[in-house]
């Protein structure tokens, strides 16, 4: 309700400062505006600019600051009214027939392009600090050497759980071993071929066609893993191999991810093989070299360092995607070889650990914020490595 | 490059040296084109391989999912009998909608009996009249209560009714329900089987396009063939708002900032790495962050179109901000010039000049990142969106408060169900959100075709 009423008086503000702060420019300058030292339309501006972040920027503080010292409600929405009031009236009074008012308004929008840019800041300072603060509270409650190299998982919410992270981190790895497994031979190989061999028709077919897969979200690769993958892996090879007869699998998450980072890696090896200069493919074709041999001696030793980086950064989607493995991978935390027995990841847990009724007091609850701090770190880590890797490779052809 | 590629010379050359003719392959040529083809075959089948895969994708959420489309509908003659609808006899709305759901049953219960005399009288076996009324939807007495609040004039009238079937029933005319698998089923018997196939003879059941499935909202475990998807697009509709307002303006501010005035400093070199790190953290890391900060710091309602508008607007701000910037740096330096030549200031170089025309260029990106967040699942886990929520929210700014859930939530949740025939409902859910991110990557790839300039 007070909010209703703020933001009504709030536009009334700025439009009134819109006409207002023109007519009156235009009174000063008496009727003449090649007098004034901005266009008029400024002089407008100004005045609503200045009510409206005065009043906006009141009622942001207010807000925080109400977290801390708890004040009601309806006082920051009258502070913020009477703060754009003032900010108005300090506006409007100003005008006058030098007053240089598109310089003040470039001031203040450089200061909301500022503000936006820093945004991007302050969600990492976010991440971090969210994750940080409850992870501490999770190691004064259970110890970080248990957590880190404990080798079982079975939280129970009467207390003394385990909450040993390897075999999180195991199932991790497993699946995206797997997934890579499937997604760079096939996406590397599909970008040579598109990159060498294909025809342009055939390149404006198959290209496209690909990078749909990757516009497609990760819920429908869950689905089809949960429906189609699982229960075709386990019929036609865990049930009459003897190795399973669960249809979430390590096997069944792997596949459907290395699907889902198969244009992950093609687009970005594509990019790369294409910046290989055409002079070192010509100076091997014109050697003698079939284009196979080209590709293999030359073109692959130069992008190495490129594809390197597009697989560490495949890696990191790997490690960090959730959807698929909590449809297609299980619940069960093992530590096990036989990729088709269900097992865990960090992901998964993090979602188990967080949602339906919750105790932010309890380890139970707070390990998911270790967990997640580690995945952060973990995709971080593989992200700047790739990164490094990629910038440095760009530099010798440029 | 190195010699590696080229035959051991030195061992072949004297034993060929003879008979040498350009038009003879000999040994090595033959084995080294023979590894040439085998390798453009392999690039092949990779490629063969990814588009292979895209379609069984499709094909098995397609199968699986239209079936969800279309519906069971059974018809019958009802009597709303005014002594248990309208006791008092003025046709009051209010006393009208006081009788609860529950006395809606024996009513239909009563008009069943009826249908199942007469086929039993055709030779139907084993089937009581209990469970033909069992064939019916347990969400019927809700619809049958919301027909007659809306139509208090036809109690004590004889209407036609179509009820929704059940789940079993439903599934047994897509034929996913066998007569072999029903009779290890508690919930239907193959004497209602047969009934089925009596009732669909007779033209009193029938299957037909279910426009339910996409307004109304979800159903309770036990009752598959009510489920919905109505609350589900309001909350992803209200989220795609929350992002568009908040993403666009803050993206492209952010973007005009880095790309035209910032300086290179410090600062503006921490900003782009952060830009950049963001694109590429997990998104269930900014479902952490929106749990921390937006519920349990700032206190905001959970399960709230509100809190996953803002989760996805900072997962979608490094997208925006990212095509942004590239369309920003693909006008011409010449057109910044000439402004400033005429004696614009900068800023207004840059919002009179350069932005319109970079304009189609960011629209593209927003679609495209809207897009992705439209798809997003696993952040909105987090803040509470998998909650069961029956109840529509209101309309903005009031229901960006209220509880809802997204699109993609909603196929998860429909997968977490026992009663198999929510395997349906998830991939019509699917083919639903598939239809929209379509429609968006189109309206995205004709805008780039008719807009974009190459300068």
């Amino acid at each position: 309700m007070f909010a209703t009423i703020f933001f009504v008086l709030l536009a009334v503000l700025v439009i009134g400062g819109l006409f207002l702060g023109r007519r009156k420019a235009i009174a000063a300058a008496g009727g003449d505006v090649k007098q004034l030292h901005s266009l008029v339309s400024y002089h407008g501006w100004n005045v609503a600019l200045a009510a409206g972040l005065a009043g906006v920027g009141v009622l942001a503080v207010g807000g925080f600051a109400t977290r801390f010292i708890g004040l009601p409600i309806n006082v920051i929405y009258t502070a913020a009214l009477l703060a754009a009031l003032a900010g108005f009236v300090y506006a409007y009074q100003r005008i006058d027939r030098d007053f240089r008012a598109r310089n003040t308004v470039e001031t203040m929008v450089m200061g909301l392009l500022i503000a936006a840019s820093s945004i991007a800041i302050l969600t990492t300072v976010g991440i971090v600090f969210s994750m940080v603060f409850e992870t501490g509270r999770f190691f004064s409650q259970y110890s970080w050497t248990h957590f880190f190299f404990g080798t079982t998982w079975s939280p129970n919410f009467r207390g003394n759980s385990d909450l040993g992270m390897l075999p999180l981190l195991w199932g991790t790895l497993y699946i995206s071993f797997i997934a890579l497994a499937v997604a760079v031979p096939i996406g590397l190989f599909a970008a040579i071929f598109l990159s060498e061999y294909a025809s342009p028709r055939v390149r404006g077919v198959a290209k496209p066609l690909i990078e749909i897969l990757a516009g497609i979200p990760t819920i429908v690769y869950g689905l089809f893993a949960l429906i189609t993958v699982g229960p075709l892996l386990r019929d036609y090879f865990a049930e009459p191999l003897g190795l399973g007869e669960s249809a979430s699998s390590v096997m069944t998450a792997g596949l459907v991810m290395g699907v889902m980072l198969i244009p992950f890696v093609s687009s970005l090896s594509d990019d790369i093989i294409n910046a290989v200069p055409q002079s070192m493919r010509d100076g091997s074709l014109g050697l003698g070299a079939t284009p196979s041999e080209t590709i293999r001696n030359v073109i692959m030793p130069a992008a190495l360092p490129g594809i390197v980086g597009a697989i560490l950064l495949a890696a990191s989607r790997a490690i960090g995607e959730t959807m698929i493995v909590v449809l297609g991978a299980g619940a069960a935390a093992r530590l096990s070889l036989n990729p088709f027995e269900a097992m865990t990841t960090v992901t998964v847990k993090i979602v188990s650990q967080l949602t339906g009724d919750t105790d932010f007091a309890s380890p139970e609850t707070l390990v998911a914020f270790a967990l997640g701090i580690t995945l952060f770190v973990l995709t971080l880590g593989l992200n700047v490595l790739a990164l490094y890797i990629v910038r440095k490779y760009r530099e010798q052809y440029e | 490059m190195t010699d590696a590629a080229m035959p051991p010379a030195a061992a072949a050359g004297p034993s060929r040296k003879p008979k040498k003719s350009l038009h003879v392959l000999d040994d090595n040529t033959r084995r080294r084109n023979g590894a040439e083809r085998r390798f453009r075959i392999l690039g092949g089948c990779a490629v063969g391989t990814g588009v292979l895969a895209l379609v069984v994708l499709l094909i098995s959420i397609l199968s699986a999912g239209l079936p969800s489309f279309q519906q069971t509908f059974l018809k019958a003659e009802i009597y709303l009998d005014p002594a248990v609808l309208d006791p008092s006899g003025e046709r009051d709305p209010e006393a009208i909608s006081k009788i609860l759901t529950f006395s809606y049953s024996p009513m239909i219960k009563g008009s069943l009996t009826a249908l199942a005399e007469e086929l039993e009288a055709q030779g139907a076996e084993n089937l009581t009249p209990k469970m033909l009324a069992d064939m019916v939807s347990g969400a019927a007495n809700a619809k049958l209560r919301d027909y007659v609040i809306a139509n208090p004039d036809e109690i004590g009238k004889t209407v036609e009714f179509e009820f929704l079937t059940n789940a079993r029933i439903d599934q047994y005319l897509k034929g996913k329900v066998t007569r072999e698998s029903a009779a290890l089923d508690s919930r239907v018997d193959v004497a209602q089987l047969n009934a089925a196939d009596e009732l669909v003879a007779s033209g009193a059941m029938e299957k037909r396009f279910n426009w339910d499935f996409i307004t109304a909202p979800d159903a309770s475990e036990n009752r598959p063939e009510a489920a919905g998807l109505g609350v589900a697009l309001l909350g992803s509709l209200y989220m795609m708002l929350i992002v568009l307002c908040l993403a666009l303006p803050i993206g492209v501010a952010a973007s005009i900032y880095l790309e035209e005035f910032a300086r290179k400093n410090f600062l503006t070199d921490v900003i782009e790495v952060n830009i950049s790190n963001l694109a590429a953290v997990p998104s269930i890391v900014f479902g952490i962050l929106g749990l921390a900060i937006f519920i349990n710091m700032m206190h905001l309602p959970n399960s709230a179109p509100i809190v996953g508008g803002l989760v996805l607007t900072l997962m979608t701000l490094p997208t925006i901000i990212i095509a942004t910037r590239a369309s920003l740096k693909a006008v011409p330096p010449s057109i910044r010039d000439a402004a400033l030549g005429v004696g614009a200031s900068k800023m207004q170089a840059v919002f009179h000049h350069v932005l319109p025309l970079a304009a189609p260029g960011i629209l593209t990106g927003t679609i495209l990142g809207l897009a992705q967040a439209l798809g997003e699942t696993a952040p909105l886990l987090l803040i509470g969106m998998v909650a069961f929520v029956r109840d529509y929210p209101d309309a903005p700014p009031g229901g960006l408060f209220e509880p809802a859930t997204g699109l993609p939530v909603q196929v998860y949740n429909f997968t977490q169900r026992a009663d198999p025939a929510f395997v349906e409902r998830a991939s019509g859910a699917i083919i639903v959100l598939l239809v929209f991110l379509v429609i968006m990557n189109l309206v995205a790839i004709i805008l780039r075709r008719r807009f974009e300039r190459r300068w």
